[in-house]
């Protein structure tokens, strides 16, 4: 039984459904709306397993379910080395997000990571401690400052309404996801011009540490087609 | 013998040969402060140490290195001048399945004296050399106090400088910030609009303009920064000659004392070198004077720049010829960290380690 991971609720999980419907498979909940089960039609040998999208990158790197879909964003930020764990079969084309590092608009000397760099620097000496980045995306927020030399920075947990954090007086500033600036600008912050770490969608990877026996390669294989995709040649 | 066992047969007897040196045994907690560390490296050292939160004490970090213990131990009870050695693991987070050890004993050696640091540079790197000589190794030498000696002799402002030192151990920022600051690469349009923008009126009337200011940085903190770029921006690039020597040296790479000829030959052109440059003939004489053959020992004026960043003199290594595998002993000097760890208080010192794992693996043991 080839298992595949959907998010179990909202936009996400309706337009996996869409997205999988319009190419002939056809998923669906079963039991009421609030239950967490579901079926698939329209292909034999496959089990629809409703997750929340956060916990489908875990899921996939145990390999308990064989494909998942899930934001990009959160796989390469949750998984080490994400590309030897999973493989990205297909982009969907929705849940799109940028994921960003934005500083108070009032910082007119800020513009871009040099900016920051720089600030941090002296923010560090006039304040005695590192300019503060809030996030919940460390690994790839950290990663991509590392790549662009930026330093004397920290990165404090932030795992919802990071926009208020700067306010706070929690963060100097954050690192998030965004997909029309509306909350940034009303929380007065501003997108460093540089500072787009990863555009994010929504994308149906492979579990390389799944169970592939015969009968999963040729389910695979079946799905594949149907899908007009290409699996992995190295699974 | 279990490898395990094995390796540790192989740091006993290093250990004990740095005992013979003369070296007190120093013990240090595998749990350290995370705070110390990240103030120190950053935050890439949470991507390279484990973190682990202690109920009382916070963030904690499973030993990444022994320097910073070792050092903190010196300052805070010790005698001069002092030797130090140390054995035990040493904890790195390994990001790719690629199988470095994310474990793994170091065997450690460091040397805290005021009086000759050449001296002290040379007896270190001897004793290394001596110990791994059986394994036929590539040693690899810089000397970061050469390129900062040159960086602080540029004819530019002090806050280039400045942010040239910051970098020097991230060469890519490094060499991005030497091509702007020198002229030979255009500046960024971004800076060049933000520039423009900040011409038009004060930065207070500007940050007043700009919305509500939130967070802990300041309008005085935005205006000291938007004023010390329109500085930046009317400072002439750094001249040609001078950039040219810099970059010169940043790809410096010879036998030592064809290094030494060359660096002599540049130091009447950027004469703030000069002491660096007797720093580091002194070094050579005197690792002569222990065996060390300088005619042939490799040099890098940018070796040990990517490394944990403390190290700001005499850097060393040796190598395995498989490349795939990490330095088999690694060390330098490392000045300002002491002066950083001890409160206002320093002391030249030099030290290195050596992974015993990796000599029995070599040594065909394990």
């Amino acid at each position: 039984m080839l298992k595949i991971g959907v998010p179990s609720k909202g936009r996400l999980m309706e337009k996996t459904f869409d997205w999988f419907g319009t190419r002939g498979i056809a998923m669906r909940q079963t039991g009421n709306d609030r239950e967490y089960s579901g079926a698939v039609d329209g292909i034999d040998n496959v089990e629809l397993v409703l997750l929340s999208a956060g916990e489908i990158p875990r899921e996939l790197s145990a390999g308990r379910i064989h494909l998942g879909v899930t934001g990009s964003d959160l796989v390469r930020d949750k998984l080490a080395d994400w590309p030897a764990q999973v493989a990205e079969l297909a982009p969907l084309g929705f849940g799109h997000a940028d994921l960003i590092i934005a500083v108070p608009a009032a910082w007119i000397d800020v513009d871009t990571l040099d900016d920051l760099d720089a600030a941090a620097a002296a923010f560090r000496a006039a304040h005695g401690h590192r300019l503060r980045i809030a996030t919940k995306y460390h690994r790839l927020v950290r990663d991509f400052l590392t790549q662009n030399g930026v330093a004397d920075y920290q990165l404090v947990d932030s795992q919802g309404a990071t926009e208020g954090t700067v306010k706070n007086l929690t963060a100097e500033a954050i690192a998030d996801i965004t997909s029309t600036g509306e909350t940034l600008r009303a929380n007065h912050l501003k997108i460093l011009s540089d500072g787009l770490i990863h555009q994010s969608q929504a994308v149906l990877f492979l579990a390389r540490a799944a169970d592939w026996g015969a009968a999963e390669r040729a389910t695979l294989a079946t799905l594949c087609t149907r899908l007009g995709l290409t699996a992995p040649a190295d699974l | 013998m279990t490898p395990k066992a094995a390796i540790r047969a192989e740091a006993e007897t290093l250990f004990a040969a740095f005992r013979a040196e003369g070296a007190l045994p120093v013990e240090t907690d595998i749990l350290q402060p995370a705070e110390t560390l990240l103030d120190l490296y950053g935050e890439d050292i949470r991507a390279r140490a484990y973190v682990t939160a202690d109920p009382l004490r916070g963030e904690m970090m499973l030993r990444p290195d022994f320097t910073v213990p070792v050092v903190q131990a010196h300052m805070a009870h010790g005698a001069e001048p002092a030797r130090y050695c140390y054995m035990g693991e040493v904890f790195r987070k390994q990001d790719s399945p690629s199988a470095r050890a994310n474990e793994y004993l170091q065997v450690g050696f460091e040397l805290f004296d005021r009086t000759a640091p050449e001296q002290a540079d040379a007896q270190v790197f001897a004793l290394f050399a001596r110990l791994l000589a059986p394994l036929s190794l590539r040693a690899a030498t810089g000397d970061i106090g050469i390129l900062m000696a040159a960086v602080r002799g540029l004819s530019t402002s002090d806050r280039r400088k400045a942010a040239l030192l910051r970098h020097i151990w991230r060469p890519t920022r490094f060499r991005a910030l030497l091509d702007r600051f020198s002229g030979r690469a255009p500046m960024p349009t971004a800076r060049a609009a933000l520039l423009d923008h900040l011409q038009k009126d004060s930065p207070e009337a500007l940050t007043r303009a700009a919305g509500t200011l939130v967070g802990l940085r300041s309008a005085e903190d935005i205006a000291a920064r938007a004023r010390a770029l329109i500085d930046d921006a009317a400072t002439p690039p750094i001249a040609a000659p001078e950039a040219a020597l810099l970059y010169d040296l940043l790809s410096l790479q010879a036998p030592a004392r064809a290094a030494l000829n060359h660096l002599r030959g540049i130091t009447p052109m950027l004469p703030a070198i000069a002491p660096a440059v007797d720093r580091f003939a002194a070094r050579l004489d005197a690792l002569a004077a222990l065996g060390i053959d300088t005619e042939t020992l490799p040099f890098e004026a940018s070796h040990g720049r990517t490394s944990l960043e403390y190290y700001d003199g005499f850097v060393f290594s040796f190598h395995a010829a498989d490349p795939a595998l990490p330095p088999v002993a690694s060390g330098g000097r490392y000045d300002a960290l002491t002066a950083v760890l001890g409160a206002g208080r320093s002391i030249p010192a030099v030290g290195g380690v050596i992974r015993p794992g990796l000599v029995a693996r070599l040594k065909g043991v394990i």
